[in-house]
């Protein structure tokens, strides 16, 4: 619509939905999104890891310390060791007694150690009568995080990267635990100290709080029932009226207390049957009260050590004071914040009552936080840091009521190992005890997959929630609205976590822990008045906003617009920490301030009065490398909002979108997606599915997985010998540097159908292509094993081959081996050769023969698998337990075959159906066979138009000699594709002429051929085919073993049998269940129907009536088990014949 | 456009031919046979096989690229790799460098031994090492160490027996000098032998003698109505360049003709004009041949088409004597 005024030139639109005029179009930025990759140099993706692990090593660390500094004797009131400093150091390797040298992470790798650095503490302590200080002392080690502050890896240039073996492109932000790649992954939880009102399953409204402070962690319920109100907590065994805890917390007068939650008549109604009960259960004074919650504690199971226990009334005041609502501060039994507080959410609960829109979302995920390696690493070290101490604090009663020799001296009783261990253990296994709070988590790290580059960096952002998985509810599943922009829409494996696993966008950074003081400062400042001046009833005046900082009451302000805007204002120019996060909440009239850890935000660009902040210049500076994105935030032209700031905030998509009251704008619409999903070429043509499936299938695709692949010796790495960048990258291919480390092959495709091979998704493949390298991947694995010495000094050695004493030749399956007994690289090892021929001494403990030669027998290291091996490298060293360490690289090279899985970027997958010739390969007027053929029943139902655009893209991209771009919600036109096409002399659709190979005559239909991008999967035919006539069997039960590892049967299953049975097929039946599988002839007794031996029934003592039948073993093994438990089966026996 | 297939928007025409239900006489085919060679050099020749069924060509495009034998190394014997290149990789790329050995001089390998008669010997030998004259602040591997990159111009050829006196040592080796076998640094040494043997394509690809020999139909296109002014112009950018001329029409205004249909690259983007849509019938004639055969090098490509022959031939000459041997 548009009207021309007169006088005017230009038209004014007039948006039809608003009715209001437009602002002027606002000119696009160019190339906005070139902050992009200026913010990830900075932030993003692992920054947060590492980020977080250097706030716990440089930070934290010295808080817990000084939280736990002193410890004490109860056996010497003098006696003190307190904590000066503490201090994480560079990470080095000990090689026996106090040698020790800097290691690098590929180092611990190859020589399965633990990448960790010393922690050294700064002490003073009394050894006698003397006070002694005491610098640099060891407690324990702490595994280092790769590319952290104390990484050796941090800071450094490429070509010295190459020098320590390190990829450049390693994301780092993991550990190296034994030889073992390990990561911490990023923990989501409900957030901590904040109110939550929900609905239990009666319909009944709670308020949850879970507290959450450095020594204690409760959780506390508001609870109604019958119309009263309660309060919950795990200390008490009943629920305490509501009424009684604030008179505990001295507020004895009704009136003080109604005032405090709000004088308006229906909250008033509501209090009414508390007040009641409170009167009926006597207790009018705080003391009445205390001592009616110390009635109802729970009776502690353990003393304090040397104390007493406390009368009920302390206790119950401690209680309040400490546990019920651990976070908010009570300073010297002054409760007035805690009964605030508590008045607060009871309002809440009675508000949500009348309104049932009051009820919070658990699933939002502004009430969630993110827990990364750091804080869970702090967690884990407080705890084992208390208990050294406690430790310490044992031995010292102990020994200091001993008299000895020597002084004693707390130094020498200080064992490392108990920190090193349990850090270790915890990041080896996954299993985090914190003892303190009671937790225990399973699954918090996961070995780092290497299967390709992008699966690497792909765990690195993923997200693990602590929700179980069996539980069969969607809330948690399903895309949270609010997870917009912060967590990858599509990826997310499919199955039991389909939902609980995420991943992060590209943009998303994760807060640290900051300082509340400074903030609460310039809260009050900029006027929000303190809570302590104030009486109950002012909190719930009209107009009146209550000002949260990080869930505890700051105070309130009268005019929270002013608050809210100057805290911006001085958040933008950089008095603020960028992070910290401001946002109203009109509903319960609050202004809640945020500067904890973990909480998701992401960078937009602030518009001001319909005008974006950042404009051309300032990217033209950018690229001209003038302007970091520091200084874009310093500048106050960017900034960070977290998840509730986000959704207080009118935010445009980009230029067109910005109305009048928008605030900001999108910096680039890509970074929605995440690592996983940023690979897919025309995202936003697909179906949404396709690109989950292309999520889950880019973590398998083998390439490459960093520029020190050949250095490395994995358990197992697939690599591809002739890798390809993709025809179409997308920026955030760039970004992240697939292109540079790929994974997959550009393969002319023509869609089309070809033999009926192709069926079910099967591709075919020219075998001209196969040999002249396309898929062709490499397989390596290891073999390792250890040299070690024993308690009587006996140790494990190598010995040569063993040499045939005829044709003087090593015999065959120590043919690899070399003279030293090891297999020599470039060796081919087969089946069941020796790769090490080890020996092992048959005594190792207790005194030896000293005249005998020590006894050895053979433990070689032989080799498994029917497709043969060639050593490519062997390592020889020590590792830890000072122990000979040999690992051999095994290597295979294999060809794509039969059944070999490839997939697109589209989630696309297919097996191969047939590998054909190259001549009978179709071919079109340029001569051009393609690589593979697709079926195009692929399409229709599987809707992946970014297939086809992908095909088109690449096919001009190879034309034209450059890259296409199939950027998420941009990239190359399809139009602009097409005419470059026609440009050089195609079809604009990319449909060619194809001949037949086998006729010679030209096919019918045009071919939709050209370059589709193929990812070589990892699942291959040699791994799985499996096949055994006779082979070993299960030692219980007779019956052939399970599963192709230990070539076991293949299993008639149940509804096999039953189709057999139906049949009618009965020989069938005991040929497949008895006969192959565990026929066992058995003698039975005839007279007592039990079983004989050896034609003696030694129940009847003779061998007149036993007779043999044949039955399966599993069958013997029944009644004889059953006989075990005094049951006993008999069994009658007829002749059939008769 | 009689005898052509049609180029429809959507597919091609396939209706039946009279002439395909015609018995197949060799008289005729001797009479309307011909061969036209349209370019030639030694490595790329392009010829005009006019007047047989496509099988025909069919057969000659399949033998050459899957059954004139060629030389090519079969057999690397590894004395020493410590290069990055992984032994098969290595083997695998020494095996499809092409190789100038005329094919017909040798036999197919038939023993287990290697003989004059049939194998070529090949060696490669070369050690990188530092470039002691190098600048001391350069980067560049090129100028830094000696024997960075390894070469098929590397690669020796080590006679074996009389084959000296037979063949001369330009004649044998591969056919391009620059073809990166693998790239070394100080310290790095390859020292391999390989066999080349005879093979056919079908084995492997290496052994196929061509980069590919394909054949396309002769387009044809065709004017239905006049197409003048701007139109001719559109018309003729929607084909390849010189396929379509202009000229001055008797009213004086452009007109467009057809000039050479032959290089037309059948793109058929004309149909994208509604207005011209209708103006052009494209075709391919059905038994016009542009055949295109490129050589990898052993041979020149009008031997290969030759061997192709000769192929066939034999192949024809079995399957009679095969039919001869049935019936007595």
């Amino acid at each position: 619509m548009g009207e021309t005024l007169k006088g005017r030139k230009f038209k004014v639109n007039v948006n039809p939905n608003t009715g209001k005029r437009d602002r002027h179009p606002i000119k696009e930025i160019q190339d906005k999104w070139k902050l992009v990759p200026e913010f990830l140099r900075t932030k993003g993706l692992v920054k947060q890891h590492i980020d977080s692990f250097n706030y716990f090593i440089n930070v934290e660390i010295k808080k817990i310390v000084k939280a736990n500094e002193k410890v004490l004797s109860d056996a010497d009131p003098l006696f003190y060791v307190k904590y000066l400093n503490i201090h994480v150091g560079a990470p080095d390797v000990e090689e026996g007694f106090n040698i020790s040298h800097a290691t690098s992470p590929h180092e611990c790798r190859l020589r399965d150690l633990t990448y960790s650095a010393p922690i050294t503490v700064d002490i003073e302590y009394t050894r006698g009568n003397t006070r002694v200080a005491r610098s640099n002392l060891l407690i324990g080690r702490m595994p280092i995080m790769l590319r952290s502050s104390n990484c050796v890896l941090s800071d450094k240039s490429e070509a010295e990267l190459a020098k320590l073996n390190e990829c450049p492109y390693d994301p780092g932000g993991y550990f190296v635990v034994k030889g073992c790649e390990k990561v911490i992954l990023i923990q989501e939880q409900l957030s901590k100290n904040r109110m939550l009102i929900e609905d239990d399953k009666k319909g009944q409204i709670q308020c949850q709080v879970t507290s959450s402070t450095h020594d204690k962690k409760s959780r506390t319920n508001i609870i109604s029932k019958k119309g009263r109100f309660y309060l919950k907590h795990n200390t008490l065994q009943d629920d305490i009226p509501i009424m009684v805890i604030f008179k505990a917390m001295g507020l004895q007068s009704d009136q003080s207390i109604v005032q405090m939650v709000g004088s308006e008549p229906n909250i008033m109604i509501q209090l009414i049957p508390s007040i009641e009960e409170c009167y009926t259960c006597n207790v009018f004074t705080q003391l009445q009260a205390l001592s009616f919650i110390g009635r109802k504690t729970k009776q502690k199971r353990f003393f304090a050590p040397g104390g007493k226990a406390k009368p009920p009334i302390d206790e119950a005041r401690d209680l309040l004071a400490t546990t019920v609502l651990a976070h908010v501060p009570v300073v010297n039994f002054n409760f007035k914040l805690k009964a605030i507080y508590t008045a607060l959410l009871l309002r809440k609960v009675i508000q949500a009552k009348d309104d049932p829109k009051l009820i919070d979302d658990r699933d939002y995920y502004g009430n969630k936080r993110l827990e990364l390696a750091g804080s869970l690493l702090s967690l884990m070290f407080e705890d084992c840091f208390k208990r050294f101490n406690s430790e310490l604090k044992m031995i010292a009663d102990k020994n200091i009521p001993k008299i000895k020799a020597a002084q004693f001296d707390i130094v020498k009783h200080m064992r490392q190992d108990l920190i090193t261990n349990t850090l270790v253990h915890a990041i080896s296994t996954g299993n985090w005890t914190i003892k303190r709070f009671k937790m225990e988590r399973q699954g918090v790290t996961q070995v780092l997959s290497r299967l390709s580059y992008i699966s690497a960096l792909g765990m690195m952002t993923r997200v693990n929630s602590q929700f179980e998985k069996t539980r069969k509810v969607s809330g948690p599943r399903s895309l949270q609205p609010s997870q917009w922009g912060m967590l990858c829409p599509s990826d997310t494996p499919e199955g039991e976590a389909c939902g609980l696993v995420k991943n992060l966008a590209l943009m998303t950074h994760i807060t640290t822990e900051m300082e509340e003081e400074p903030i609460a400062q310039i809260a009050h400042n900029i006027g929000v008045e303190d809570i302590f001046l104030l009486h109950g009833e002012e909190i719930h005046a009209p107009g009146i906003y209550v000002v949260w900082l990080n869930g505890n009451i700051l105070g309130i302000t009268g005019n929270y617009k002013r608050l809210v805007k100057i805290f911006r204002m001085l958040r933008r120019c950089g008095r603020i920490n960028q992070f910290v996060s401001i946002y109203t909440q009109h509903k319960h009239r609050c202004v809640y301030i945020s500067c904890d850890g973990g909480r998701l935000c992401r960078p937009y660009i602030i518009v001001e009065k319909g005008v974006p902040m950042v404009t051309g210049r300032h990217i033209e500076e950018l690229k001209q490398g003038k302007r970091k994105f520091q200084d874009f935030l310093n500048d106050g032209l960017i900034e960070f909002l977290d998840v509730n700031e986000e959704n207080d905030s009118n935010i445009a998509l980009d230029e067109n979108g910005i109305e009048e009251n928008t605030t900001h704008m999108e910096i680039a619409n890509f970074t929605l997606l995440g690592v996983c999903a940023g690979l897919i070429p025309y995202p936003h043509h697909n179906q949404s599915p396709r690109n989950t499936y292309q999520c889950a299938m880019g973590k398998q695709a083998m390439g490459t997985i960093g520029y020190n692949q050949r250095n490395r010796i994995d358990t197992l790495m697939y690599n591809l010998v002739y890798p390809q960048a993709p025809m179409v990258k997308t920026k955030t291919i760039e970004m992240t540097h697939f292109d540079k480390l790929p994974a997959g092959q550009n393969a002319i495709v023509a869609v089309m159908s070809y033999s009926g091979y192709d069926i079910e998704d099967a591709i075919i493949l020219n075998k001209a292509s196969i040999d002249r390298g396309y898929g062709r991947c490499l397989v390596y694995r290891n073999a390792k094993c250890t040299l070690k010495q024993y308690a009587n000094q006996t140790f494990d050695r190598i010995m040569g081959p063993v040499v045939d004493s005829e044709t003087k030749k090593p015999i065959h399956r120590h043919m690899p081996l070399d003279a030293d007994g090891i297999a020599s690289p470039g060796e081919m090892v087969k089946e069941r050769q020796v790769m090490v021929n080890k020996s092992m001494p048959t005594v190792m403990t207790g005194p030896l023969n000293p005249q005998a030669a020590p006894e050895y027998k053979d433990v070689p290291i032989t080799y498994k698998g029917p497709v043969p091996s060639y050593v490519e490298k062997v390592m020889m060293s020590s590792n830890n337990e000072d122990a000979f360490l040999i690992k051999l690289l095994l290597r295979q090279t294999r060809r794509p075959e039969i059944g070999d899985k490839f997939s697109s970027r589209h989630g696309q997958k297919g097996v191969t159906g047939l590998i054909v010739d190259q001549e009978d390969f179709p071919f079109n007027d340029q001569g051009v066979c393609p690589d593979m053929i697709m079926n195009p029943h692929g399409f229709p139902s599987r809707m992946t138009v970014g297939k086809l655009i992908e095909l088109i893209a690449g096919k001009a991209g190879v034309l034209e000699g450059k890259f296409h771009y199939g950027t998420a919600f941009g990239g190359s036109k399809v139009d602009d594709v097409c005419e470059e096409l026609a440009k050089n002399g195609f079809h604009y659709q990319g449909k060619d002429i194809f001949y037949s190979g086998i006729t010679g005559e030209p096919l019918q239909a045009y071919i939709y051929s050209g370059p589709v991008y193929y990812q070589k999967l990892k699942h291959m035919v040699q791994d799985k085919m499996h096949a055994r006539s006779r082979g070993p069997r299960a030692v219980l039960t007779r019956q052939p073993t399970e599963g192709r590892s230990r070539d076991g049967g293949l299993r008639l299953g149940e509804m096999e049998r039953d189709c057999l049975i139906s049949y009618g097929a009965s020989m069938m039946l005991v040929e497949r269940l008895m006969i192959s599988s565990d026929a066992f002839d058995v003698d039975v007794c005839n007279l007592c129907g039990r079983l004989a031996y050896s034609g003696w029934c030694h129940g009847c003592h003779s061998s007149a009536s036993v007779s043999t039948i044949r039955i399966p073993y599993a069958c013997k093994l029944l009644f004889q088990e059953l006989q075990s438990m005094n049951i006993s089966p008999r069994l009658t026996l007829k002749n059939y014949c008769d | 456009m009689d005898n052509s297939y049609i180029m429809r928007e959507d597919n091609i025409s396939s209706e039946m031919f009279l002439g395909d239900l015609k018995p197949w006489n060799l008289q005729e085919l001797k009479k309307t046979m011909k061969i036209f060679v349209v370019n030639y050099n030694e490595t790329e020749m392009e010829f005009d096989l006019v007047g047989v069924h496509p099988a025909i060509a069919n057969a000659f495009r399949r033998i050459l690229l899957s059954e004139v034998p060629t030389m090519a190394i079969e057999k690397v014997m590894i004395y020493n790799n410590t290069s990055l290149i992984q032994d098969e990789i290595l083997a695998h790329r020494l095996g499809l460098i092409p190789l100038k050995a005329d094919p017909r001089r040798f036999d197919f390998k038939s023993e287990d031994e290697g003989t004059e008669r049939d194998t070529l010997e090949f060696e490669l030998k070369i050690k990188c090492t530092k470039n002691t004259n190098a600048k001391p602040d350069s980067t560049n591997p090129d100028e830094l160490y000696v024997n960075n990159n390894v070469y098929s111009k590397h690669i020796k050829w080590l006679p074996m027996g009389r084959q000296s006196n037979r063949m001369k040592e330009a004649d044998v080796g591969p056919v391009l000098d620059d073809i990166l076998i693998a790239k070394l640094r100080p310290g790095h040494e390859i020292d391999v032998k390989m066999l080349a043997v005879k093979g056919i394509g079908q084995d492997h690809a290496k052994f196929s003698p061509v980069a590919t020999a394909t054949y396309r139909l002769l387009p044809q296109i065709e004017l239905v109505t006049d197409v003048e002014g701007e139109q001719a112009v559109r018309l003729q950018s929607c084909f390849s360049p010189g396929v379509i001329g202009i000229k001055e029409g008797s009213n004086g205004k452009k007109k467009a003709y057809v000039e050479n249909a032959r290089y037309d690259s059948c793109s058929r983007n004309v149909l994208r004009h509604n207005d011209l849509k209708d103006a052009v019938r494209m075709g391919r004639k059905r038994d016009h041949f542009i055949f295109t055969i490129e050589s990898t090098g052993a041979l020149t490509p009008d031997n290969l088409f030759l061997g192709s022959v000769d192929v066939l031939m034999k192949k024809c000459k079995d399957l009679l004597d095969k039919l001869n041997r049935l019936e007595s």
